[in-house]
């Protein structure tokens, strides 16, 4: 199993809101209601440096709404997060990529009328030639751009998408467009990427490619968090898992805890079996 | 029936001050529309705010250079007053508060009486003198063959076109950059933008209030030529047949806004020549169609051309079809 490869988050026990050694994501008192719905609401959950940590949960767990009020796209109640030293609460979508925590979509927002490398040059983040002052001169922003589109060819390359690169977007298939996503995430140059469902929709052989994708990041030293429904497929990658029911992370720990645990077998499962019932199996 | 004479009327409007100001006013808006996806349905007010802010400076015994510069600073205040409320929001607000703002702004400067700083509905008149005693033609007629101008319709002319080289330079330079790369960006999906750090926000006001003195610059030249300024030339009408120009030509495309105002108004005033010629010689029985009818008649062969553009060719016609068929998927 690959989670042997690296196991920083020992001697840490597997109990909700537990403190890790080196947290670089750390939430407190995170709540969210939609009405009289209480949609997220997390006492404490911390997330370690340079691990992969799945977040799972049924349908309507909180876990996209969670992402949502970490990365400022939605506004909690109240709560507060940090990041690598920066509070992000109260901070503005835009803001928080600049401190190094970037997110995805669960569906996809590869921009379709832009070309591949438009796609990734635009996230390159401190662009002179995007200030209104500078931009009219090409000489001043001419050599960052040069830089920056290498940066994106490395990346490319990386993500099998080279060959892609003058096409627009729109004509990628839905796997290349997750790695697409995960690629222009990583011009911002993060520190920690939360990814939100990042094989929704995604063929089983590109699955197994952007799985390696996020471990050779880990490797690299990133941290990651991604939400996913599939257990079988959190339990292979992950280092830690969180599992949230009803927006409360009802039990984390390393995935052979989690595999085990009668809290998440029940509700976890359970849930998906009753909606499983309702509905046809969809997920 | 003199055919020629109408065709050489209808290309006389078609380069003529009108359509020039008419593609200045596509330029602005294909900033904003185009570019950013803002669904300005309030253009008008910018070419009404820059007008006024000539005619009234001038009329109170201001220079025009000073006139033009208040007509600029107007615009960019209303482009602030557009933008800071609603460009948080989702796109359809712009669309609500300008339509209505525009409006709302029209009844304001018509409402007073004649000794008012907008006069009311009498407007300004003889405002552009200083701009006419510039006019370096000498007294003659310009032209080739019938399409010919006056001096002072040279003038104007020299100007409108040359501005609207210039502002059409200056959004492609703004489009090729890394900020155009945002604006297309937003266009798209304003999330995506965001989640990588843009500051989608201010970039819309700037898109916004630079479109907006770019449609200022259109008001001038127009009220400048007609040497008069009235509310009710800036009904929202004007504002749809600048999108007219816009989606003919082709959103996004660097020089449809010139292509669409050329051909927008050698259709308007072909069409309307062609068909008083053809009852004048009879072809068309009066029973059919009066000279009345003319005006309502042109522009439903727009209307019918917009609907012929959108099945054969939806992109306009310099915009990229590509982007369009991936709208569609």
């Amino acid at each position: 199993m690959p989670s042997e490869t690296a196991a920083p988050v020992t001697g840490v026990a597997p109990e909700p809101g537990v403190a890790k050694p080196d947290p670089i994501l750390s939430v407190s008192g995170l709540r969210k209601s939609f009405g009289g719905l209480v949609a997220v609401h997390v006492d404490h959950l911390e997330c370690q440096r340079g691990t992969i940590t799945g977040l799972i949960g049924p349908n309507g767990a909180g876990k996209t709404t969670m992402f949502n009020l970490l990365t400022g796209f939605d506004r909690a109640d109240a709560g507060t997060w940090s990041f690598d030293g920066s509070q992000l609460e109260g901070m503005l979508a835009y803001q928080i990529p600049r401190t190094g925590l970037v997110r995805t979509f669960q569906l996809t927002k590869a921009l379709a009328k832009m070309t591949v490398l438009d796609n990734m040059t635009l996230a390159a983040t401190t662009q002179r030639g995007e200030r209104l002052r500078e931009c009219l001169v090409r000489p001043l922003w001419r050599q960052q751009e040069r830089e920056i589109e290498a940066r994106a060819d490395a990346l490319l390359e990386r993500f099998n998408l080279a060959h892609m690169r003058t096409e627009y977007a729109g004509t990628l298939s839905g796997g290349q467009r997750k790695l697409l996503e995960m690629a222009r995430a990583l011009m911002v140059e993060p520190r920690m990427l939360l990814l939100d469902e990042p094989t929704a929709g995604v063929n089983p052989a590109l699955l197994q490619s952007i799985f390696d994708h996020v471990r050779e990041l880990r490797d690299d030293g990133m941290t990651v968090m991604f939400v996913e429904h599939a257990m079988d497929v959190v339990m292979g990658i992950s280092d830690w898992v969180v599992c949230m029911v009803e927006g409360q992370v009802i039990a984390e720990g390393p995935p052979a805890s989690i595999a085990t645990n009668d809290a998440v077998i029940d509700a976890y499962l359970g849930a998906k079996r009753t909606e499983e019932a309702q509905t046809g199996g969809g997920g | 029936m003199d055919i020629v004479e109408v065709l050489a009327d209808a290309i006389r409007v078609a380069i003529g001050p009108l359509a020039a100001a008419y593609a200045l006013a596509a330029v602005g808006l294909n900033l904003q529309f185009g570019y950013t996806g803002l669904l300005n349905f309030g253009h008008v007010a910018f070419l009404m705010v820059g007008a006024y802010g000539t005619a009234i400076t001038v009329d109170q015994g201001g220079p025009l250079w000073l006139g033009l510069l208040v007509g600029v600073a107007a615009a960019v205040a209303l482009g602030l007053l557009f933008g800071l409320p609603t460009l948080r929001l989702r796109a359809d607000y712009l669309a609500i508060v300008t339509i209505a703002a525009a409006e709302v702004l029209r009844i304001l400067i018509r409402g007073p009486g004649e000794d008012s700083l907008t006069r009311g509905v009498f407007g300004i008149q003889r405002f552009g003198n200083d701009f006419f005693d510039l006019n370096p033609f000498p007294n003659g007629e310009y032209g080739i063959g019938r399409v010919s101008f006056t001096e002072r319709g040279l003038w104007v002319l020299t100007v409108a076109w040359a501005l609207v080289a210039v502002f059409t330079v200056l959004v492609v330079l703004l489009t090729r950059s890394p900020w155009g790369r945002v604006l297309r960006a937003i266009r798209e999906d304003e999330d995506a933008a965001r989640s990588l750090g843009k500051n989608v926000f201010v970039l819309k006001l700037q898109s916004l209030v630079i479109g907006g003195v770019i449609g200022a610059f259109s008001g001038m030249l127009l009220a400048i030529d007609r040497q008069s300024v009235n509310p009710d030339s800036y009904l929202p009408v004007v504002t749809f047949a600048i999108y007219t120009v816009l989606i003919l030509g082709g959103p996004a495309s660097r020089l449809g806004p010139i292509v669409g105002a050329v051909l927008y108004w050698f259709v308007i005033q072909f069409t309307e020549g062609f068909a008083r010629e053809a009852i004048r010689a009879g072809w068309i029985p009066e029973s059919v169609l009066d000279e009345t009818d003319i005006g309502a008649l042109r522009f439903a062969l727009v209307g019918l051309g917009l609907m012929l553009l959108m099945i054969f060719r939806p992109q306009g016609i310099l915009g990229k079809r590509e982007e369009v068929l991936i709208d569609a998927q």
